[in-house]
C-alpha cells in the first residue's frame, strides 16, 4: 500500500522528524484557506508550493508540483486540480511554505532482495530520480546493509554521513526513518530530497512511504490512509470478492487461476496479436461466487470476449464450470464470445456440466488462445 | 535419485488439523510420500490418516524421525513455524503459506542458513520427485518420472508446464516451486547447482516472473558452471510497471525486474526462452537432441 506524501510526513511528524509546514486541500477552496492560514503562521511566507498528491513518480518532471506567489496559489491550483499525470487525476494537493535550499541529499531504506536483508542508501545527489544516480553515478550512492539480529547501528550511520557528506544532523533523520520503515513494516521508507536550508537546517523535503500488503493486518492504524480514489474500482471490487485483478489496456478478458498462468496467459494473448484486458488470477479455491464476480467485473469493462484459462490443482474444475453457469444465469447470458479451457482436476465433469448447457470447452491453453483472437478480431 | 526429496524422506506436516494441511497431508499420502507426523498444538495424541499429531516440531522429530518439515499455518504464524524447525533442525523446510510479511522472513532466512537447514518458499507449491515423493500442493497425476528437472516462481504455470512435458513424454526427476515472494529460502541458483550434479538429470527448465534480478543471476550462473541444457519461460512481458502481479515478488519497479532484461541475461548465457509454454517443450526437446 502507497501512502500520500502528506500521510507519509504525517508518519514523519510522529517519528519527530522535521517537515514543512503544510496543510492538504482537497479543493481550490481549501487552498485558498491553507495559503492563509499558512501565512498567518508564518508572517514573511512569500512562496508557497502546490504538489499533487498522487501515486506516481516523477510528479514535478511532469509539471505537478508547482511553486507559486500567494496570490497566485488559488488560480495555479484550479489547473492542477484538472491535470491527469501519468494516467491518474490530481484530486488532492499539499499546499507547503516554500523552502530556501542551499542543498539536497537522499535518504532511502528498502529491501534488498538479493541480500536478503534491509539496506540503507544515502546519497549527496538528492532531489532527483535516484534510478537514475544509480544508473549515472553509482559511486555517489553509499549503501549499507543491515544485520537482522543487531539492527541498524550508529557506526553504520556514521559510515554514511561521511561516505555521502551527509550534514552530521541528518543522523537523526536516518535513526527515525529506520525506527518508521521497521515499526510499520515499510517496503520503502524514503526522503528524498532530505534539504539543508539557507539558514542551515535540515528538514525532509519529501516523504514516501510504502507498506508491505502482507503486514496490514497487524497496522489497523495504517488502513485509514488506503485511498480508494487511487485505486480503479474495478480492482477495488475484484478485491472485495477475493480476486486479484489488475487493469490493462486491451480488450480480451482473462479469467485465469494462478498469478504465473495468469501473467502467461496475458502474455500469450499479446503473442498471438491480441491484447489482454486485464491480468485476474481467482487464486486457489473454488468457490464458484469468485467467478461469477470476475465474469460480472469484465462484462462492465466492455471486453469484447472472455477467456477462461483454468489449471485445476487445489482449483476444482467443476467449480469453475459452475460459477460460469451461475454467471451466466445472473447475467442474462452473453452477447460476447466466450472461450473456455480447462485442465486438471475434474475436468471431465466440468465439461459435462457446460455441455448440458450447449457450452464447449477445450482442454489446450494455445488452442484457447488463438480462437478468442479469432473471435475477437475486426 | 532426484533431487532433496526421494522414497526415504519422512515428512512431517506443521498444522496437519487445519483445512488445507489435512487435505494435502491425505494427497501427499495417496501418492505414497512417507508423512511420518504431524504438528498442532493442543492436539497431541490425535491422528489423522494413521499419522500421528504431536504439540511440537521437536516432540515430533524426536519421536518419528522427520527429516523433512511442510508448512499450512496461516501467514501471521508461519515465520515461528519455520524457526521452529530450524530448532529442531529439520534439513528440509517447506513453507507453503502465502502473505507473509517480508520483514518477519529476514530474521527468519538467517536463522534457518545459521542452522544449516534449507527452507523452500514461503509462498510455493512445494516439491515432487514424480514417482518417489510429493512434499507439495501440486496435482500429482500430471507428473511423470523421467529425466528433466524443473524449478519455478510459480504454481499453476509450473503445472501447466509439467502438464506439456509428460504429454511430450519428458518425464520429470524433481519439480520445485520455489515461492513468488521477494524473500524465498532457496534460489534459482542454489537448486542449478543440485541438478547439475543429479545423476539422474539431463536438463532442466527455469520458469521465472518479473521482478527482482533472480534469472538473471542465475544466467550467469549458467554461462559459468552448467554443462546441462537449460530452457525458460519468462511470464509478465506484459506486465504494466509498478503493479504487483498477484505474487508479492512479481513487481517492475522502476526499470528494474522486467522480463526483458532477464530474457537478455538468459539469451547471453545461452539459454534459449520460450514465448509460450508449448515453445518452451520444443526448445527443450531441440536441445535434447542436439
Amino acid at each position: 500500500m502507497k501512502l500520500h506524501e502528506f500521510q507519509a510526513k504525517e508518519v514523519f511528524t510522529k517519528y519527530g522528524l522535521r517537515i514543512p509546514q503544510g496543510i492538504p486541500a482537497f479543493s481550490v477552496a481549501e487552498v485558498k484557506e491553507a495559503v492563509q492560514r499558512l501565512s498567518q503562521a508564518n508572517p514573511s511566507l512569500q512562496k508557497v508550493v502546490l504538489k499533487s498528491q498522487v501515486h506516481v513518480g516523477g510528479r514535478g518532471k511532469a509539471g505537478g508540483i508547482k511553486v507559486v506567489n500567494l496570490s497566485d496559489a488559488e488560480a495555479v491550483s484550479e489547473t492542477l486540480f484538472g491535470m491527469d499525470i501519468k494516467g491518474l487525476p490530481v484530486h488532492k494537493l499539499l499546499v507547503e511554505e516554500a523552502i530556501n535550499i542551499a542543498k539536497e541529499y537522499y535518504v532511502g531504506i528498502t529491501l534488498d532482495r538479493n541480500a536478503r536483508k534491509t539496506i540503507l542508501m544515502a546519497s549527496s545527489m538528492g532531489g532527483v530520480d535516484i534510478e537514475e544516480v544509480a544508473e549515472s553515478h553509482p559511486e555517489a550512492i553509499i549503501k549499507v546493509w543491515v544485520d537482522p539480529n543487531i539492527g541498524l547501528t550508529d557506526y553504520q550511520i556514521k559510515q554514511v554521513i561521511y561516505g555521502a557528506n551527509l550534514p552530521a544532523e541528518s543522523a537523526g533523520f536516518i535513526k527515525a526513518l529506520y525506527k518508521i520503515y521497521t515499526e510499520n513494516d515499510c517496503s520503502i521508507a524514503e526522503i528524498n530530497p532530505l534539504i539543508v536550508t539557507a539558514d542551515g537546517q535540515v528538514i525532509a523535503g519529501d516523504a514516501k512511504i510504502d507498506i508491505d500488503d502482507n503486514a496490514l493486518f497487524r497496522h489497523s492504524e495504517l488502513l485509514s490512509y488506503q485511498d480508494p480514489a487511487e485505486v480503479d474500482p474495478n480492482e477495488l471490487d475484484a478485491k472485495a470478492a477475493g480476486l486479484t485483478y489488475i487493469e490493462l489496456e486491451g480488450d480480451i478478458g482473462c479469467v485465469v487461476n494462478g498469478a504465473g498462468l495468469a501473467m502467461a496467459t496475458m502474455d500469450a494473448v499479446k503473442y498471438g496479436g491480441g491484447q489482454p484486458a486485464n491480468f485476474l488470477d481467482i487464486g486457489g479455491s473454488s468457490n464458484p461466487a469468485k467467478v461469477t464476480a470476475a465474469m460480472k467485473i469484465l462484462k462492465r469493462k466492455n471486453v469484447k470476449g472472455i477467456l477462461f484459462n483454468i489449471f485445476g490443482g487445489i482449483t476444482r474444475c467443476d467449480d469453475v464450470a459452475k460459477g460460469i453457469i451461475s454467471a451466466l444465469d445472473s447475467m442474462g447470458g452473453i452477447d460476447i464470445p466466450l472461450v473456455i479451457r480447462l485442465t486438471g482436476t475434474n475436468e471431465e465433469l466440468a465439461r459435462e456440466i457446460l455441455t448440458a448447457k450447449g457450452i464447449n470447452a477445450g482442454s489446450s491453453m494455445t488452442d484457447a488462445v488463438s480462437e478468442i483472437i479469432k473471435l475477437t478480431k475486426g | 535419485m532426484a533431487i532433496l526429496i526421494d522414497k526415504y524422506t519422512r515428512v512431517l506436516v506443521q498444522g496437519i488439523t487445519g483445512r488445507d494441511g489435512s487435505f494435502h497431508t491425505r494427497q501427499m499420502l495417496d501418492y505414497g510420500t512417507s508423512v511420518v507426523a504431524g504438528v498442532t498444538p493442543g492436539k497431541k495424541g490425535q491422528s489423522l490418516e494413521g499419522v500421528p499429531v504431536f504439540n511440537t516440531v521437536q516432540e515430533a522429530v524426536h519421536e518419528t524421525g522427520a527429516n523433512c518439515s511442510i508448512i499450512f499455518v496461516p501467514p501471521r504464524f508461519a515465520a515461528d513455524a519455520v524457526l521452529e524447525a530450524a530448532d529442531a533442525r529439520v534439513p528440509l523446510i517447506i513453507c507453503i503459506t502465502e502473505g507473509v510479511p517480508v520483514q518477519d522472513m529476514i530474521p527468519v532466512y538467517d536463522y534457518v542458513r545459521k542452522q544449516g537447514c534449507r527452507l523452500i518458499g514461503p509462498n510455493c507449491p512445494g516439491l515432487i520427485s514424480p514417482g518417489a515423493a510429493k512434499v507439495g500442493i501440486m496435482p500429482g497425476h500430471i507428473h511423470t518420472p523421467g529425466r528433466i528437472g524443473v524449478i519455478s516462481r510459480s504454481g499453476t504455470l509450473t503445472y501447466e508446464l509439467v502438464y506439456q512435458l509428460t504429454r511430450a513424454g519428458l518425464g520429470q526427476s524433481s519439480c520445485v516451486g520455489i515461492g513468488g515472494d521477494p524473500i524465498i529460502g532457496t534460489k534459482f541458483i542454489d537448486l542449478l547447482e543440485l541438478f547439475e550434479a543429479d545423476s539422474d538429470t539431463d536438463a532442466v527448465v527455469l520458469l521465472g516472473e518479473i521482478g527482482g534480478n533472480d534469472e538473471e543471476t542465475a544466467a550467469e550462473y549458467i554461462a559459468k558452471n552448467m554443462k546441462k541444457p537449460v530452457v525458460s519461460f519468462i511470464s509478465g512481458r506484459t506486465a504494466p510497471p509498478g503493479k504487483r502481479m498477484g505474487h508479492a515478488g512479481a513487481i517492475i519497479s522502476g526499470s528494474s525486474g522486467t522480463a526483458e532484461a532477464k530474457i537478455e541475461a538468459l539469451n547471453a548465457a545461452g539459454v534459449p526462452v520460450g514465448e509460450t509454454p508449448p515453445q518452451v517443450v520444443e526448445l527443450l526437446m531441440e536441445r535434447l537432441k542436439a
